[in-house]
């Protein structure tokens, strides 16, 4: 008889796959980018297209010939997926070259010094947008207003997005900019100005809530920040502190829809790497996450602090990482 | 419909190969190996010599120890040699040899089919009767059954948990025996209730086995205390403080046996032996075991008497398929892959044969640990594979120890969920066996 295989239990899988699980995130990304290409036409596309290349192409070149593995690893997918996110960060408009400096820095820095996929403590995308946005203010900061295809690539005409006029509006008690907010139900959809792909919150969600349905990523990040930001709001509004104007229920509704907020809340902050291990880590992660961004959102110099809440919080895992999930059984006994 | 609270995972069942597939009985073998340990605890010392001749039931060898079991003769023959044997995954042990001659059983034993209602023996009487009988735990951990039934002093069991689960995927000898010999189960049942002095039994059953869960509810309509509770399917559900935690809603303390929340649990097939024992004087000298896989001519359950060689069994279900990697004694999450089959006899551990072709059998590449957590999610015990493996790996025993590493089941779900194909429990078993000694050799001195 020929020799049998020999190996530890247990010998069945539940046939998940790091690539599968990648491939499911990009998957429900796919309507918000979906929108993106609608609302900003060719910069969508060419936006995305250069920086998921730079980023493959980064991450191959650094393990081939830096460090100079034996295996590569970018057919796991998370270059492709850091890739989109990063675009997803961008605005449609923004110079090739930028792309390209913000993939190297996200997969670069971010992620391959640290030792590759698994190692690094921040998220990588949020690495290099963070970065671009330090290194290029002005050319990060000018969104185009939706034109789909009809406008032009490289002249679009730029707006402030609905974030800038809610600061605006609470920190300097100023009403007059209200009628300049878009109506919530186009902010839900995502008829407004801002980066490539946080602009539609309704198609953010269909693939947040596919996601949670895949069990890639829990309920629990994404509730939390959502969560603390209206509980935020609503404290706000209790507390007086809005203008005539805006009552606190389109205040939640504009800080909830608008910005970063929904692309963090389920594609960013539940990154695998980057985020706490047990429930309640997790849930504490968010609630770290959706304090931070209001605080930097109503009194910061920035009118959006997604990214920096989530890289704050992503420096706090390894403590979260203490908190240990419940235990089987009673207290032990002495 | 009622579960354990933490963690679990869905394998795929897998039961439709050997799934209501009648109990075939295994003809007798010329030669029995008998290994003389079939048990958790001391090893059984053989009170025979090499050249007597043995009927069926005649006691081979008695418990080494408090928690050790007896071990009667399965078959009638002479005893030809007493000595060194290798079990199929090359622990070295003992084992009796018997040249197998007719099938003469010692006359007490009644082996007549009817069923026997009446026991009027007293708790005491019931309890030795089990233990001359050898019997332990057919679950798959084998611990002598009798000690179970004997509480240490302050604690008092208070119900009987009957575990009819089988959550191993491809195992269905529990669930056949249950269609089979329900009136018997439901006796023994009763009769360990006496010998606990426990008003209440329940018997645990998932419900991908609607047609047990229906069988064993009608035949307990009519008893007094007896409750069958089907619950969501789940694994690892069959493990005792997973199938306590489901039943009753009680979890065991960390390092507590199941007497501390005031339950016992017996497995289906245990409690089967228990009737044959007290009501019939036969002790346990046979089982069902599940032969199966994909392959697998004639999957099915087989009973086996204890010491006929495996190979003997598996030319009754067809042979070895040719696409054969492993041959796993037991089901596939805590199943060990044996390393040869010849030269193995049907013992009490035993549960099942699984054959799985070669190419399921492919440990794919370990990729880094993506921190996913999902492990975390998976254990059932609440613990972090993730770290007790790399504490492991650091050799950190005071670490692993804080991390709760004795609390491991080695179930699997964390090998089985995770997404880079990490060999967590590679990691985790040697930390567990290093932290076991160190606490044991703690425990020493402390008593020094």
């Amino acid at each position: 008889m020929k020799q049998l295989i020999v190996a530890p239990a247990p010998h069945a899988h539940s046939g998940d796959s790091v690539r599968r699980n990648m491939l499911l995130v990009i998957l429900a990304l796919m309507p918000a980018y979906a929108v993106a290409v609608v609302e900003f036409g060719w910069g969508a596309l060419i936006t995305a297209a250069i920086s998921v290349l730079a980023c493959i192409c980064t991450e191959y070149v650094i393990s081939r010939y830096v460090l100079k593995e034996q295996r590569q690893t970018i057919g796991d997918l998370s270059a492709v997926l850091t890739g989109l996110l990063l675009a997803f960060n961008l605005p449609s408009t923004i110079d090739w070259w930028i792309v390209i400096i913000g993939a190297v820095v996200a997969i670069g820095i971010g992620k391959m010094t640290f030792g590759g996929l698994g190692q690094n403590p921040f998220n990588p995308a949020l690495v290099g947008r963070v970065f671009l946005l330090i290194a290029y203010p002005a050319q990060m900061t000018t969104w185009p207003t939706p034109q789909g295809f009809n406008g032009a690539y490289v002249d679009a005409e730029t707006g402030a997005t609905p974030l800038y006029y809610l600061k605006h509006i609470v920190k300097a008690g100023d009403s007059s900019v209200i009628d300049q907010l878009p109506s919530l139900m186009d902010s839900f959809l995502g008829v407004m100005g801002g980066s490539l792909g946080e602009v539609s919150a309704a198609a953010l969600l269909i693939g947040g809530i596919f996601l949670i349905c895949c069990r890639v990523i829990t309920w629990h990040i994404p509730v939390a920040i959502l969560g603390t930001v209206a509980c935020f709001c609503a404290c706000t509004g209790l507390a007086g502190a809005l203008p005539e104007g805006l009552d606190t229920c389109h205040y939640i509704g504009y800080e909830l829809l608008s910005g970063g907020l929904m692309l963090g809340a389920f594609f960013m902050a539940t990154d695998y790497v980057t985020s706490p291990m047990s429930a309640w880590g997790k849930i504490i992660f968010g609630i770290g996450i959706g304090f931070i961004v209001m605080v930097i959102r109503t009194w910061g110099n920035y009118p959006e602090g997604m990214s920096f809440a989530i890289l704050i919080m992503n420096a706090c895992v390894p403590l979260l990482n203490k908190i240990r999930p419940q235990h089987f059984g009673e207290p032990k006994k002495a | 419909m009622r579960t354990f609270k933490i963690g679990g995972v869905h394998p795929q069942d897998n039961k439709q190969y050997s799934a209501h597939q009648a109990i075939k009985e295994c003809p007798l073998p010329k030669q029995a190996i008998i290994p003389l340990v079939q048990h958790i605890g001391a090893p059984a010392q053989a009170v025979v010599e090499v050249g007597k001749k043995v009927k069926v039931g005649e006691l081979l060898a008695k418990a080494g120890g408090f928690v050790s079991a007896n071990i009667c003769s399965p078959v009638s023959g002479t005893i030809t040699k007493i000595g060194e044997w290798t079990d199929a995954w090359g622990a070295p042990g003992q084992a009796i040899y018997i040249d197998v001659e007719g099938d003469e059983w010692l006359p007490e034993i009644d082996r007549k089919p009817d069923l026997v209602h009446q026991c009027t023996l007293e708790p005491k009487e019931i309890i030795d009767k089990i233990a001359a009988a050898g019997i332990v735990g057919l679950g798959g951990a084998c611990f002598p059954t009798h000690v179970k039934l004997l509480p240490p002093p302050g604690k008092k069991a208070e119900v009987l948990i009957v575990n009819g689960v089988e959550c191993e995927p491809y195992l269905t000898c529990d669930h056949q025996l249950m269609m089979e010999h329900g009136e018997e189960i439901i006796i023994g049942i009763q009769i360990l209730k006496k010998a606990l002095g426990v008003q209440r039994a329940i018997i645990g059953i998932e419900n991908n086995k609607p047609d047990a869960i229906a069988h064993m509810r009608e035949l307990a309509e009519k008893q007094l205390g007896i409750e069958v509770m089907p619950l969501k399917l789940r694994y690892p559900q069959g493990g005792e403080k997973q199938l306590i935690d489901a039943t009753i809603g009680r979890q065991v303390p960390s390092g507590a046996l199941p007497i501390e929340v005031g339950a016992v649990v017996d497995n289906v097939a245990t409690i089967y032996a228990v009737y044959e024992a007290v009501q019939k004087n036969k002790p346990l000298i046979s089982r069902v075991m599940t032969v199966t896989g994909k392959s697998v001519k004639n999957p099915g359950n087989y009973c086996v008497r204890f010491g006929t060689p495996i190979e003997e069994v598996i030319e009754l279900a067809g042979g070895v398929p040719v696409d054969t990697g492993k041959v796993i004694g037991g089901g596939p999450m805590m199943g060990r892959a044996m390393d040869h089959i010849e030269n193995m006899p049907a013992n009490k551990r035993l549960s099942g044969l699984l054959f799985l072709p070669e190419a399921e059998c492919i440990r794919p590449e370990q990729e880094n640990c993506i921190r996913c957590g999902k492990c975390v999610q998976a254990c059932p015990m609440g613990l972090e594979p993730y770290l007790l493996q790399r504490l492991s790996e650091l050799e950190m025993w005071d670490e692993l120890e804080k991390h709760d590493i004795m609390d491991c089941i080695d179930c699997g779900c964390c090998v089985f969920t995770c997404p880079a194909h990490r060999r967590l429990l590679d990691g985790i078993r040697p930390g567990k066996a290093k932290v076991g000694a160190i606490l044991r050799e703690r425990a020493a001195a402390a008593k020094k």
